[in-house]
């Protein structure tokens, strides 16, 4: 089960069709103290690369970005309470899932050796 | 753009891991281990913050007939030796230049604080205004440090050489900390019980880690923004400009009318005929935080926009003081913040937010 990013930050795991997507430890980081998360709908369709989802931290706020196009089919209602979750566990904290409409979208992504030399870069 | 300035803490801030950004032509800390915790420990511990990106001026003249009395709202006159008060520098139509701080040292001796982005136009005004006297910039050489917080008095006494416990509220003493000299007042921005150190450059690397020592806790710009608005002080730039009265901003209450000054005729004509702009504080029921620039909607049309905004720790909800068109502002109807996603009914309250007394 491999683990994949996208330039905006978020990760995604696919497994049986079903993609869960969070946000990697580098963007809360630098988001700090996370105090907000928007949520999808349950049933809303979107496109890879779509604002689905919107976070704020003290200090910022940010969108969310869906790095794979899909259905989405569940969101984690833990977070509209306990937002502090990613960032005491941003990588292995899921944010929404999606029943993914094009797996191979799911291969463009970067793998985790990608990310790292990616974000190096910034 | 050209470079930012540095203050004489910037080697500490580096040390100490902060992420820095620029703010009024200065490279200041936002925050070093997170806004939550900075602000937890200013709440209920101590905090330090640098602000020596403020400006401070010393005026020395007669304070009746050198023109210094209508520079500003504040009446130096009336005001006692030892205490300072807060106030505004208007421009002829009542719009804020500046809003400051002044403390008086003696009968003729007064200092201004004021924000760092306005140093250079406060000093050409306040000196414009002047028939005698010398007003003297000295923020280049001067550094402050807030020390915030519950423990505050705890944690500082031993640095300096007389009983904290005689300052009263907006009351300073001139003394000297670390052999050099040195400002203590009993001021902030916090709400909270706490000191503003006004020092020499020099000293203030070895008094900034001596208190870091002792336990005060570094805390940046962000949590510093969080507190101010928790408590409901303005913040020029956001809620106060040279376009806005401070009737208008909701801080009209400072202002005495009972002596002259710039700005004082606009400022009672807007009394009388209403004033065309409104404060409204409000909160957002919810973790949705207002920013900065939203818009403020009733029935679907913009009265308003938001001027400051944050998550509020101690309240728990978002907060946000809004400016809004006096005429189409309708207190019976409810108010709607455009968030850009989507529009969330808010409610208007009252200031502070936060209020330490009803925890």
């Amino acid at each position: 089960m491999s683990k994949r990013y996208s330039n905006e930050h978020e990760w995604a795991i696919l497994e049986g069709g079903v993609a869960s997507i969070g946000l990697s430890a580098y963007a809360v980081e630098q988001l700090g103290d996370i105090t907000f998360v928007e949520l999808p709908e349950i049933g809303a369709e979107a496109s890879k690369d779509d604002s689905i989802a919107f976070i704020e931290s003290v200090k910022a706020a940010s969108d969310i970005y869906t790095p794979v196009g899909g259905e989405v089919v569940e969101v984690n209602e833990e977070l509209e309470n306990t937002p502090e979750l990613l960032n005491e566990a941003a990588e292995s904290t899921w944010v929404f899932k999606l029943k993914v409409s094009d797996a191979s979208e799911f291969e463009t992504l970067m793998d985790e050796a990608g990310y790292k030399a990616y974000i190096e870069t910034l | 753009m050209s470079e930012l300035k540095r203050t004489a803490l910037f080697d500490q801030h580096v040390k100490l891991g902060a992420k820095n950004i620029g703010f009024c032509g200065w490279e200041m800390p936002v925050q070093y281990e997170g806004i939550l915790k900075e602000h937890e420990a200013c709440r209920n511990g101590v905090a330090i913050f640098d602000t020596s990106h403020m400006g401070e001026f010393f005026f020395e003249g007669d304070l009746l007939f050198s023109g210094i009395n209508e520079a500003t709202t504040v009446d130096v006159l009336k005001l006692p030796i030892g205490k300072c008060k807060y106030g505004f520098l208007l421009n002829e139509n009542g719009g804020v230049i500046d809003d400051l701080i002044i403390y008086k040292a003696d009968e003729n001796r007064l200092m201004f604080v004021v924000n760092a982005s306005r140093i250079d136009i406060d000093f050409k005004t306040i000196d414009s205004r002047l028939e005698s006297g010398i007003l003297v910039d000295s923020s280049n050489e001067t550094s402050k440090l807030d020390v915030q917080g519950p423990k505050a008095k705890e944690i500082l006494q031993e640095f300096i050489p007389f009983d904290l416990d005689e300052l009263g509220f907006f009351s300073f003493k001139e003394s000297e900390i670390m052999g050099s000299f040195a400002l203590v007042s009993r001021t902030g921005y916090t709400g909270e019980l706490g000191y503003e150190l006004y020092v020499d450059n020099k000293i203030a690397p070895k008094l900034w880690d001596a208190l870091v020592e002792k336990g005060a806790v570094p805390a940046g710009l962000g949590a510093r923004d969080v507190l101010r608005l928790e408590m409901g002080y303005s913040l020029y730039g956001q809620e106060l400009d040279e376009q806005t009265t401070p009737i208008e901003a909701g801080v009209g209450f400072f202002v005495k009318y009972d002596k002259d000054f710039v700005g004082k005729d606009a400022l009672l004509k807007q009394k009388e005929d209403g004033a065309p702009r409104k404060s409204i504080p409000f909160t957002t029921n919810s973790k949705r935080a207002p920013r900065h620039g939203m818009d403020i909607e009733q029935n679907g049309q913009k009265i308003g926009v938001v001027t400051s905004g944050t998550f509020s720790p101690c309240v728990q909800s978002g907060i946000g003081i809004a400016s809004v068109d006096a005429k189409l502002y309708n207190k019976d109807v409810p108010l709607e913040l455009n968030t850009g996603r989507k529009n969330i009914e808010i409610s208007a309250t009252k200031l502070p937010f936060y209020n330490k007394d009803k925890k």
